[in-house]
């Protein structure tokens, strides 16, 4: 198990320095940076010279090896736009992000879960085909899209919810919360509905397809001629067998549903990391698009080697023989 | 529910209350929504007018302008002209920064030095032959080497800072355009003005609390001003609507109705100063990315006049900017130029376009790549699609490159002058002609002076240089608007540039707020009070 | 005996005169969906003969006709049906074409997701050892990635890398690239696993024994046999592939104003929501919506009727 560990520990660090890679060569692909940096009435010598400073006339390898370095005590250099530390401005912004991510998480999940069960026992109600209906339009319609109507109909029209940010927040230590106020939990239901509805959809379609998997096996039946009533077998059975891949699925969607936040970011102008990420992309902030990129591999990554590591622990199977997906 | 679990819960909740709740209630806070950002809080980094308007809440000048923008005292209680080219400031006491060190002659020379440095983007704030010479503690001389009638035009933008914070925080540059660190003076401020910035995180939000010990009497009666970014339009219309803001700058042209329709908030309009214009490419032999080889059709005066013509402004000003700009035959608003009524846009022909494309041997038209900003001026984008479909009729074929404006502006603004075709906004900083004539129509043919810095289309009739500098020099206010008025002359005889209008200001601004809009475009927070 | 009866009944003959092909004609809302896909792409085609104008004609654009509301309003005109936009551009037309963009675009990118994905599963599948690993990591590394993101950088990089001066046709391209380079994993991994399977059987092997080359076997045998899976994906990511796009453009990194996609529309549109012209968002968003509804249904319902435990 050691080694199995060990060995998914290993590829975890290939993939995130061929990510590094990446990051890096965007650097020499985006072109010139000094002409980011700049004011536009800086001369060309004053150009040199901070040419020279940046070590942009290094051979690529020193200047990949440079980067890496850097990169590994956390410094991804200086935002072009800002001026300031691309590691300062991800820090100040990951929280909202985070909190984001963790209430569409949350909201997808139960609802999600109550939908799918519905839908999976009462296969035939008019009810469910609604709701399998609903849940292809959240699947077909653009994240963007929903958020707009949302905002009009929600903040617009009825003047019940906020429309942008975060409202008041309150910090702890380094972090800052929306959860501890009125209106920082206010401004959060709109994008997170918004941000959970896509994997709302897939849980609860994921529930379904299970439930209706799991009904159909033997020890259900069993479990129905042992003549338990139909409430234990599909809610202490049936629903509890569907669980483990769906929150594995929901843990392993997280890092998506971080990286999906680009979107609900914007049309709420949500101050998280998407919404500096897309403004970077506009305005060819390499050094955050980057860095970007990175942070959004760590987490992958190591909500992956969880994932892997607590099936080692949960399934006996996989100890002897090691995971190869 | 476990008890420890309780515990946690309940320990939180006293939390929200002791943290989140308290310090709203309390303060009386004007909350304020932009679509760009604070660019830096260094008051020499960027010309910016909304960047401007911020640093005024935190520092002094020397000389400010009123609410009819008259020059008015500011940290000079008092100047005189001693000799023709000797400006006396007599400064005023007691006048505290916001670290509470006194401020001092030896501050005024310091920023004298420091907003002339390299990195600054103000040197041309003062002129550039200015000696400043301490006389006493509180008496500061500026002597020049000619006189100038427009010396002081432009020191309301000049902020004073203090010598003793920026040596002990190794802020004495202006904000190093180097990116190996970024500079304290570009995140903190120590200036003497009528706020403090207690909080500022770049593209999120930065919190103003008013400055006890200020020198002066404030107007407002904020104790708190919160700034956030909002760039999404529809996004800041419904944040100030739902009364989550109380100003937001711009209101998109085609919201103003909802606004003033919403019963909480209103549209301030006002004219603007900024001219938008059009300019083309007359530098390069051969246009850049043209279907024309071997030559710039630009170049060719008549090529130009048909461009003119063929562009409808009166209908763009209607349609695209729903009538919130008033269409211009110069470069300057009318408010900044006496004489500007004598002039006349040329009215709109396109046949008359097509027959001068003909005539200077293009009578099916040609190809040209056209440069704009999309989050810059109101509409910009929209207005350069109607260009594009207005020259298409007359057989130009535009080929439209909208971007953000940190892309379009590294692209277009020297050293590449890397356009064919482009849109571009200009508000004389001096308020002035003369600053029209200098940087925007002047050849720019000598690399080492500042002279056509912004000319991007690199037209060039000396002329009209020639004139520019009789302008400068010149004392007597008749004569001078003479002289001016022979420059635009030329300008719209060489049919240089396209002119287009000045637009309208747009804030949207809460009933329960009042404030002073002045056309150059500042949100100056010491006039701002809120019914609490 | 001749390889050709070795080879079983293709996977398409199958799907013709199964259960599937019978499960599709009990399902109305297949029929539906499929009635709409049809509508869509026979609009899209026609476009230009059916459109009162050329929206990306800037000649024919007059600004005396912007903001039109649509025609059954008071201040509605002929022959602007559901109105005009900021630049006096029909709506309809320029939904008309709008759907041919999207449709261009998703299809050009399932192409080339497709295709790379394809090749690249049946190469690792095929070949195995060091080859498969090289490929799957890349695979896994890929994954990390949602596919917007991707796209996002992929686009952003290269407009840099061009300094902004690029035409509509390399912009065209160039999405269709960012959508191809974020989509071919799934086609990977399940030609892979298929070519896994395939490669034991007997005729693979009765192939191998009588000389034909690796590349011949795998493209004429293998791969028509891999085909079922792959256009289930294909067709749902002919969805994703639209909605990125749309999402792109929604960013203002896809398509310009001047030759809209839906997405450029809903952008555009999405200005006016609030101040009353609904129509230059609204018409885009539906015809967006359904388009996509319609193509994920076909696609959903393909997956339940060739995924027989769920029926």
């Amino acid at each position: 198990m050691l080694a199995f560990i060990l060995r998914r520990l290993l590829q975890s660090v290939v993939v995130l320095a061929v990510v590094g890679l990446i990051a890096f060569s965007m650097f020499r692909f985006a072109g010139d940076p000094v002409n980011q940096i700049v004011g536009v009435d800086t001369p060309v010598s004053e150009r040199t010279e901070i040419r020279k400073s940046l070590g942009l006339d290094d051979s690529t390898a020193v200047q990949a090896a440079r980067y890496a370095a850097n990169v590994l005590r956390g410094d991804f250099g200086i935002s072009y736009q800002f001026r300031q530390p691309v590691s300062h401005l991800l820090a100040e912004r990951m929280p909202a992000t985070l909190e984001l991510a963790l209430c569409a998480t949350v909201f997808a999940l139960v609802v999600g879960i109550l939908m799918g069960v519905y839908c999976a026992l009462h296969r035939e109600t008019v009810l469910a085909k609604l709701f399998l209906a609903v849940s292809l339009a959240g699947v077909s319609l653009p994240t963007f899209l929903i958020g707009i109507l949302l905002i009009f109909l929600f903040s617009v029209t009825l003047g019940w919810l906020p429309s942008f940010g975060r409202g008041d927040t309150v910090r702890l230590g380094w972090w800052t919360t929306g959860f501890l106020t009125v209106s920082g939990l206010r401004a959060l239901i709109l994008p997170a509905i918004t941000l959970g509805l896509f994997q709302m959809t897939l849980i609860m379609r994921l529930v379904r397809a299970e439930m209706l998997e799991v009904l159909r096996a033997d020890y259900i039946r069993f479990a129905r001629a042992r003549g338990l009533t139909t409430r234990a077998i599909h809610f202490g059975h049936a629903l509890k067998n569907t669980l483990v891949p769906v929150i594995t699925i929901a843990g392993l969607q997280l890092g998506s549903v971080i990286a999906f936040s680009i979107i609900t970011e914007t049309v709420f102008q949500w101050p998280g990391m998407g919404l500096l990420f897309v403004q970077a992309v506009q305005n060819v902030d390499i050094p955050i698009m980057a860095a970007y990129l990175l942070l959004v591999a760590a987490i992958f990554v190591a909500i992956n080697l969880a994932v892997d590591v607590l099936y080692t622990i949960v399934d006996p199977r996989l100890r002897l023989a090691g995971r190869t997906a | 529910m476990s008890i420890s679990r309780i515990r946690t819960l309940a320990a939180a909740t006293s939390l929200a209350i002791a943290l989140g709740m308290a310090p709203a209630q309390a303060a009386n806070v004007f909350r304020f929504a932009f679509q760009g950002d604070i660019k830096s809080l260094d008051p020499y980094s960027l010309k910016e007018s909304f960047t401007i308007g911020m640093h005024a809440a935190v520092y002094d000048a020397l000389i400010t302008r009123d609410k009819d923008l008259n020059l008015a005292p500011g940290l000079a209680e008092s100047w005189e002209t001693p000799e023709p080219t000797r400006w006396r400031f007599h400064l005023r006491k007691n006048v505290k920064f916001h670290d509470g060190s006194p401020f001092t002659a030896d501050d005024v020379l310091f920023s004298a030095d420091r907003v002339r440095a390299s990195g600054s983007s103000f040197t041309t704030n003062i002129p550039s032959d200015a000696k400043f010479v301490k006389v006493d503690d509180h008496t500061v001389d500026m002597v020049l080497s000619k006189p100038n009638p427009i010396a002081l035009y432009q020191f309301s933008t000049w902020y004073i800072m203090s010598k003793a914070w920026a040596e002990k925080n190794g802020a004495v540059a202006p904000s190093p355009v180097s990116a190996s660190a970024p500079s304290y003076a570009t995140l903190h401020e120590n200036g003497t003005g009528p706020f403090v910035i207690t909080e500022h995180q770049p593209g999120v939000r930065t919190v103003f609390k008013k400055f006890p010990g200020y020198w002066g009497k404030v107007e407002s009666n904020l104790d708190e001003a919160v700034f956030t970014t909002i760039s999404n339009d529809a996004t800041r219309v419904a944040a100030l609507i739902g009364g989550e803001v109380d100003w937001i700058d711009p209101v998109p042209l085609q919201d103003q109705q909802r606004v003033n329709a919403s019963g909480t908030a209103t549209v301030m309009t006002g004219p603007e100063l900024r001219t938008i214009f059009l300019g083309m490419d007359q530098v390069r032999d051969e246009l850049k990315d043209s279907s024309v080889k071997g030559k710039n059709p630009f170049k060719d005066v008549r090529v130009r006049e048909a461009m003119y013509l063929a562009i409808d402004e009166d209908t763009i000003a209607k349609r695209v900017m729903r009538g919130q700009a008033t269409p211009s035959a110069l470069m300057i608003a009318p408010s900044l130029y006496a004489r500007s009524a004598e002039f006349k846009r040329p009215a709109t022909d396109a046949k008359k376009a097509k027959a001068l494309l003909a005539e200077a041997g293009y009578p099916d038209g040609f190809t040209v790549p056209m440069d704009c900003p999309n989050d810059r001026y109101v509409n910009d984008e929209a207005i350069c699609q109607a260009v594009v479909s207005m020259l298409a009729r007359v057989g130009v074929k535009v080929n439209l490159n909208a971007q953000p404006k940190a892309k379009y502006f590294a692209k277009v603004l020297a050293p590449n002058y890397d356009t064919s075709f482009y849109l571009l906004g200009w508000t004389p900083s001096s308020q002035d002609s003369h600053n029209i004539l200098y940087e925007m129509v002047g050849c720019r043919t000598d690399p080492k002076s500042s002279r056509g810095g912004w000319n991007l289309g690199g037209y060039c009739n000396t002329k009209l240089d020639a004139i520019a500098d009789q302008v400068e020099g010149e004392t007597d206010p008749a004569k001078r608007d003479q002289e001016i008025m022979d420059g635009f002359e030329i300008l719209q005889k060489d049919w240089a540039v396209i002119p287009l209008h000045q637009q309208a200001l747009a804030w949207g601004v809460s009933k329960k707020v009042t404030l002073t809009q002045r056309p150059d475009n500042l949100l100056l927070l010491y006039w701002v009070s809120k019914q609490p | 005996m001749s390889l050709a009866s070795a080879t079983p009944p293709s996977r398409w003959a199958k799907f013709l005169d199964s259960d599937v092909f019978a499960s599709f004609r009990r399902s109305k809302l297949a029929m539906a969906a499929l009635a709409v896909t049809v509508l869509f792409f026979a609009l899209a085609i026609a476009a230009p003969w059916i459109s009162p104008q050329n929206p990306y004609d800037p000649a024919q654009l007059d600004l005396i006709n912007s903001n039109l509301p649509p025609i059954w309003s008071p201040d509605g005109q002929s022959p602007f049906l559901v109105g005009t936009d900021d630049q006096g551009r029909d709506v309809l037309s320029a939904v008309f074409y709008g759907l041919r963009l999207s449709l261009v675009v998703g299809l050009l990118g399932v192409l080339v997701s497709g295709t790379l994905g394809a090749a690249l599963g049946l190469i690792a599948g095929y070949f195995g050892g060091f080859v498969d690993t090289l490929i799957m990591r890349v695979a896994d590394v890929q994954l990390t990635f949602p596919a917007i993101l991707i796209a996002l950088v992929v686009d952003g990089v290269a407009k840099a890398a061009a300094g902004g001066g690029l035409d509509t046709n390399a912009t065209i391209g160039l999405i269709v690239v960012s959508i191809g380079l974020s989509f071919w994993v799934q086609y990977a991994r399940t030609v892979r696993s298929s070519v896994l399977v395939e490669k034991n059987k007997d005729y693979v092997q009765a192939g191998r024994l009588i000389g034909l080359s690796s590349p011949v076997i795998m493209v004429r045998h293998v791969l028509p046999n891999v085909l079922g899976p792959v256009f289930v994906i294909a067709t749902i990511n002919l969805a994703l592939a639209i909605i990125t796009e749309a999402t792109l453009s929604f960013l203002g990194t896809g398509l310009p104003e001047t030759m809209p996609s839906l997405g450029t529309l809903i952008r555009t549109g999405n200005r006016f929501l609030f101040s009353g012209e609904w129509w230059i968002v609204a018409f885009p968003g539906l015809a967006l919506a359904g388009l996509v509804l319609a193509i994920n249904l076909l696609g959903d319902w393909l997956r339940d009727a060739l995924n027989p435990k769920l029926q």
